[in-house]
């Protein structure tokens, strides 16, 4: 491998595919590096895709990819141990042209967009693990792979490494993340029968539903779980901040067996084969946690640069918008001929203006708000089903009654001064 | 409908997975030391989503082959005792569905 590249992109999956799929597209000479046997074999995700930055890259995709379910409902349950008070929005508009989001199995997909990115002319080397960046002078001009002579050079190298970046690390980029900007999230795919899963979830063919699981799916850690439907599969999970499994001494698996188990849960996945079990950690520290994107001759994207918005379960998608953003910049800098990070800060300007930069921002302080807070989870969502019992229990009681003795139970007034402020508190991490 | 099984063990959830394992390790504790004298919670051997990490007596027993290369251990270990590298191109987890 002795040729130069105007782009060699590390990783092939949601961001570094966006980026050499439109790099190829606008012309360019591009290496993308994937150290999995196939791209998707080292990925894991939840699994909902969203459409509209799925589409700036591909239009129409839907017609062709390898989807599971698009969403028509998006659930919430806030769990006690043996309750849960649930809300939802299900709407018809999401189960139609021009869609909302899609539940997809990351080996499938992350192939298929790989390949469209090939077909654009992006050559795709799997198996290859970059060991470090090459710098001269000051400057990342290619990269060292773990191949026989397998140096590689190229005018921009992008790292879309992932959540484990050790190339960014390793240029200063970050630091080392500490156990709380980090979510360690433990998944299993379960088979089910199509028609079940269209009975239970009360859909209709290609009709998906999500459900976000709050309060005791985490035993009241911070955190949260998910159960998703795929055509003939179920996605279910949970993900708690690292330091949050360390302080409880919580094993994590176990944690997904305890949400397996739940009464709420039970029922939905009963009769289900657990076909795979992942686990995954989830770049949670925001805004605050984000290191240095840009340098000479490089740009780091997607979960490398702790793009998750992790109060909305966003994160593909602020992927390929910053893989997307990055090719854009990269083509500009080379009709310039100029590749030095001045240059190249085009990508990160145009990031923080748009959607990923504005909401990285508005959720920047909300992670550590509700991690120093657990009260939220374990007292709260406890709290609320509680009321939610006592109110819709028929019992002779008469409900000026009720909601008296609901008052009552929420403490003392100072308790409730407490309340109040860790509502106004909430309100204001998140607004 | 007949009764599901209660719960499902870790070697259970494993078995699951399909692992390309090179004959080289990709994990190393750095100081054996650290974790027998400073380390009495051994908090890896609980974090750990593949169980991996296991105590023997007196030394830190690696099961490379079964690691998801999440990077919990790297992050997590109190002592920053543990060398992580990704395993050689091609080798390691290799998921199928997920």
């Amino acid at each position: 491998m002795s040729e130069k590249f105007d782009a060699i992109v590390v990783g092939a999956g949601p961001a570094g595919t966006s980026c050499a799929h439109d790099l190829a597209k606008g012309g360019a000479h591009v290496l993308l590096l994937e150290r999995g046997e196939y791209p998707g074999s080292k990925n894991v995700m939840g699994g909902v895709l969203y459409r509209k930055m799925m589409e700036d890259i591909i239009p129409e995709f839907y017609k062709e990819a390898p989807l599971e379910r698009p969403i028509v409902e998006q659930r919430f349950m806030m769990m006690d141990k043996e309750s849960a008070v649930t809300f939802s929005y299900k709407g018809m508009e999401w189960g139609k042209e021009p869609y909302n989001n899609f539940t997809v199995l990351r080996a499938k997909f992350d192939q298929w967009f790989a390949d469209k990115a090939v077909q654009q002319g992006a050559i795709l080397i799997n198996e290859t693990v970059v060991l470090e960046c090459i710098v001269e002078n000051g400057k990342v001009v290619g990269v060292r792979t773990d191949r026989p002579n397998g140096d590689v050079y190229a005018d921009v190298v992008v790292l879309a490494d992932g959540v484990n970046s050790l190339l960014a690390q390793s240029l200063g980029f970050h630091k080392e993340y500490r156990p709380d900007e980090v979510a360690l999230a433990t998944m299993e795919i379960l088979k089910l029968d199509k028609k079940v899963i269209e009975d239970r979830f009360n859909l209709e063919d290609n009709q998906g539903c999500t459900i976000e699981l709050f309060g005791d799916a985490t035993k009241g850690i911070l955190g949260t779980g998910f159960l998703y439907t795929n055509k003939d599969t179920l996605s279910i999970g949970v993900g708690t901040l690292l330091s949050g499994l360390i302080k409880h001494k919580i094993k994590p698996y176990e944690l997904l067996e305890y949400v397996k188990a739940h009464p709420m849960i039970r029922t939905l996945i009963q009769g289900s084969e657990p076909q795979e079990y992942l686990a995954h950690l989830i770049p949670e520290g925001g805004y605050h946690s984000m290191g240095r994107i840009v340098g000479d001759g490089v740009i780091v994207i997607g979960d490398a640069s702790q793009l998750v918005n992790a109060i909305h379960r966003e994160g593909s998608n602020l992927a390929m918008t910053s893989g997307r953003l990055a090719a854009e910049t990269i083509l500009l800098a080379k009709e310039a001929g100029d590749f030095s990070e001045k240059a190249l800060d085009h990508y990160r300007v145009r990031l923080l203006e748009g959607f990923v930069g504005q909401d990285m921002k508005k959720y920047k302080d909300s992670t550590h708000h509700f991690d120093r807070n657990p009260h939220y989870f374990d007292q709260y969502i406890p709290m609320l089903n509680k009321a939610a019992s006592q109110m819709f229990t028929v019992d002779g009681q008469s409900k000026w009654e009720k909601q008296k003795k609901i008052w009552k139970d929420l403490g003392t007034p100072k308790e409730k001064m407490k309340m109040a402020r860790d509502m106004y508190r909430a309100w204001k991490v998140v607004k | 409908m007949s009764e599901q099984k209660k719960y499902q063990t870790i070697e259970e959830k494993q078995y699951l997975v399909r692992f390309n394992a090179d004959t080289k390790s990709h994990l190393h504790v750095k100081d054996e030391e650290i974790c027998l004298t400073k380390c009495p919670d051994k908090i890896c051997t609980i974090f750990c989503p593949a169980e991996i990490y296991k105590w023997e007596d007196i030394r830190m027993h690696v099961g490379y082959e079964g690691c998801h290369e999440c990077g919990s251990c790297r992050i997590g270990c109190p002592h920053q005792n543990i060398k992580w590298e990704y395993p050689k191109g091609g080798h390691g987890i290799v998921f199928r569905l997920g």
